[in-house]
This record gives structure tokens, sequence and C-alpha cells, in this order.
């Protein structure tokens, strides 16, 4: 049995340093999604509108966001802002703006696709019942999405958790941050210890990432 | 905006776009071949080998491509087994890739009616010469749309390639920032790359999509 690095986990703190590592990505991840549901909703709504205007600057938003990197769009907040707005801004919150950017035009557009499939008899006959537009939102059409928005959130909430990953790259000290400092100050007692921290940090996010997709895929089945 | 420092520095974002490119869409060709064979597989339902395809699914689409690339670069040595940038780059994609392409091929494959395959049977075509003559064709005009999405979706993840030292679009962008504090300068032409990378793929893919739409047998 060759050594696999794996007893650098059980010294001192090692394991409770990974642990709150993973606890800064996590967080991060949830903040953001806690703000781009809401935030997407009604970006979703908005999207349905008829007027040319709004129409073209939600779609050049949202198409902006989905095609570039994830991590170019860090770069350009953490690093941009910067040298644009004189202002320093910390990792932290330059991936919590990036993240609910871009959970924001994810969730809108899911939140779109799910309106326009609603039959347009729904939205007529609320309105010849005399319901105001607010009112059809709330009672006629909202609970129809819902349950097929569902699924697909939770899907973002794993897609949202593996793509703070990245926030290592604008400096953040997250769980890849702290396994390389891990590593580098056992190198010398085991040398083999990046194969057991980096095979851990992947075992983490498996195991943070794995029910929440089997939840979404077995509502997805439920409901569908 | 300084323009003559965007001249001076286009051909090293040139390079490193064709690093990105080149990486990318070799990690995409295997990732497309992992997804066929797992895909049939699945179809097929193969005893054991089912198992496997789906635990390997499962990993890969639940850990981060940046975390997979690291396990690969840093921790695989180790073991013994040594690789190098390039390698891992490929090796990494494909990993990642290999498992969204098997799920857009699948989810072709099962929007295929089994009578389709009953029918080739009977009309004594062999197993394999349904599949590629009957089957094949009108899944993959299904599966298309998510195709081309995978495709997008891998490219836009190569952006992590300079974590394993690959000196891709956004090292280059890192370095200048570092160097000569042209931030503007430096993120313009890194968003300008990755349109140039990215945009015709999103363009096909909705022609294509147009164009596919009508190829499905009695739709």
């Amino acid at each position: 049995m060759p050594d696999l690095g794996l007893d650098v986990l059980f010294k001192g703190k090692n394991m409770i340093r990974l642990l709150g590592g993973l606890w800064v990505a996590v967080k991060i991840s949830l903040i953001s999604v806690a703000i781009s549901i809401p935030l997407g909703i009604l970006l979703g709504i908005i999207m349905t509108s008829k007027n040319p205007l709004i129409k073209a600057v939600t779609r050049v938003y949202l198409e902006f966001i989905r095609i570039m990197p994830q991590l170019v769009l860090l770069f350009i907040v953490f690093f941009g802002t910067t040298s644009a707005l004189g202002v320093n801004i910390s990792g932290e919150l330059a991936s919590v703006i990036v993240f609910t950017a871009w959970g924001t035009a994810e969730m809108g557009d899911l939140v779109r696709g799910a309106l326009i499939s609603i039959p347009k008899h729904q939205y007529e006959s609320a309105a010849a019942l005399t319901l105001t537009p607010a009112q059809t939102y709330l009672y006629v059409i909202i609970p129809q999405t819902v349950r097929r928005l569902i699924p697909l959130s939770i899907n973002l909430i794993t897609r949202m958790i593996k793509t703070t990953s990245l926030i290592l790259m604008i400096g953040v000290v997250e769980v890849l941050k702290v396994a390389q400092q891990i590593i580098e100050a056992n190198r010398m007692s085991s040398p083999n210890a990046a194969f057991g921290v980096y095979l851990t940090v992947l075992f983490m996010y498996f195991i943070i990432c794995w029910p929440i997709s089997m939840l979404a895929k077995r509502l997805e089945k439920k409901w569908g | 905006m300084n323009w003559e420092f965007i001249w001076e520095y286009l051909p090293l974002y040139r390079e490193a776009a064709l690093l990105t490119v080149k990486i990318g869409y070799a990690g995409i060709a295997i990732a497309v071949a992992v997804g066929l064979v797992c895909a049939v597989a699945l179809y097929f339902k193969v005893p054991v080998l089912k198992r496997i395809i789906s635990v390997y699914i499962e990993i890969s689409r639940n850990t981060p491509l940046l975390i997979q690339l690291f396990f690969i670069y840093y921790a695989l040595p180790k073991i013994g087994i040594p690789t190098s940038p390039e390698a891992c780059g490929v090796a990494g994609l494909a990993f990642l890739g290999g498992s969204y392409m098997t799920e857009a091929f699948r989810s072709g494959l099962e929007a295929v009616e089994p009578i389709q395959m009953e029918s080739a049977l009977s009309l004594g075509l062999e197993k394999s010469q349904a599949l590629r003559h009957v089957i094949m064709p009108q899944a993959m005009s299904v599966s298309v749309p998510a195709f081309v999405a995978n495709v997008i979706f891998l490219l836009k993840e190569t952006s992590v390639f300079s974590a394993v030292s690959l000196m891709d679009l956004m090292f280059t962008a890192k370095d200048l920032i570092g160097l000569y504090y042209k931030t503007t300068e430096s993120l313009l032409m890194l968003v300008v790359f990755y349109l140039i990378i990215l945009l015709p793929v999103s363009i096909l893919g909705s022609v294509l999509e147009r164009r596919l739409r009508h190829a499905g047998f009695g739709t």
C-alpha cells in the first residue's frame, strides 16, 4: 500500500480548517442563491413584457452573462471596479456580486420559460374574471409555475456551489487554498499529502452536491 | 483606453486563445467519444458497465472542474501517474464533459420510440445496423440543442486552466493586470477574445437547432 498522504488530515486541526474553507465557498453560494431567486423571478416576469426596449435590454444582459465564463465576470468585477471606480472591494463581495448577477440571469430565464409555457387562456380567463394583473400572477400563474421551477432552482444551487470553487482564483481563502496551505506545511513529513488532501476536497464537494442533485431529480420526476 | 497597449499585446492574447481553443476542442472531442460509448451502453443496459457509468456520471457532474484538475495535476503524480499541464487540461475537460455528453445523447436515444428498434430488428437488421441507420440519426437530431449547450459550457469551463499553469486567456489577462496595471485594456481584450471563441458556436447552435427541428420521424 503506497503512502496516500491521508494521515495529514488527522493532524492538528487540518480537517476543521478544510471544512471551514468549504463553508466560505458554500456560504457565498447560499447568499447568492438567496438573492438570485427573488431577483430572478422579477427578471423573468419583466422578460415576458411586450415592450421592445425592455425585451432588448434584458436579452442583452442575459446573453452576456450566460456566454461569458464566470471567471471572466469575477475578473471584471474584482479587478475592474478597482481601476474604474477607484474602490477596493474584497474577493468575497466581488464573488457575491458576480454569482448573484449570474444566478439572477439563470433564474430569470427559467422563470421566463415556465411563464411562457402557461397557456394564454389562463391569462385571458383571469382577465375575464376581472382579476388585476397582480392578482392574475399571484393566484393563477405563479402557483402553476412553481412546481416546474422548484427542481430547476434546486439544480441551480448545485451549479452555484460548484462554480464558487472559482473564488480561489481571485484570492479568496476557501477550501482549495486551505488545502494548498496544508500540503505546503506538511511537504517534509508527508510528501504525498497532495493526493489525500485533494481527494478529500473532491469528496467534500461530492457529498454536498450529490444529495441536492438527487433531490432535484426526484422532484422533477414526481412533478414533471 | 490605451490602444497602443492593446495593439502591442494582441499577439499574446491570440496565442492564449489558440491554446484555449486547441485544448478545449481536444477535450470536447474525447468527451463526445466517451459520451457516445456511455450513452449506447446505457441504452442497451449492459449489465456491470451500466452501474460503473452511473457512478462516473454522478462523480463527474457533482464536483467542480477546478477540483478535478487539481486532483489530476497535483494528486495523480503522487501515485505514479505523471501529467503535463496540457494533458491535464484535456483529461479534465474530457472527464467532466463525458458525463454531460452522455446525458445529452442518452436523452436523444430515449426519445426514439422502442417500436423503431423493434421494427428494424423484425426487418432483419443486426442490432448494430439498427443503431447506426435507424436509431442514431433520429436520436442525434433530438440531442443537438443539449449537445451545443454542452460545447459552450465546456468551452467556458476552460477558463480555469490557468490553475494548472496553462498560459490561457485568464492567465494572460491576470499577468498583464499585475505587470502594467492596464486593467481596463486587459479585461476588454479578455472579453473580446472569449466572445470570438464562444459567439460563433452559440450562433451556429441556434441555426442548427432551427434546421434540425423537423428532422425527427413522425413529428
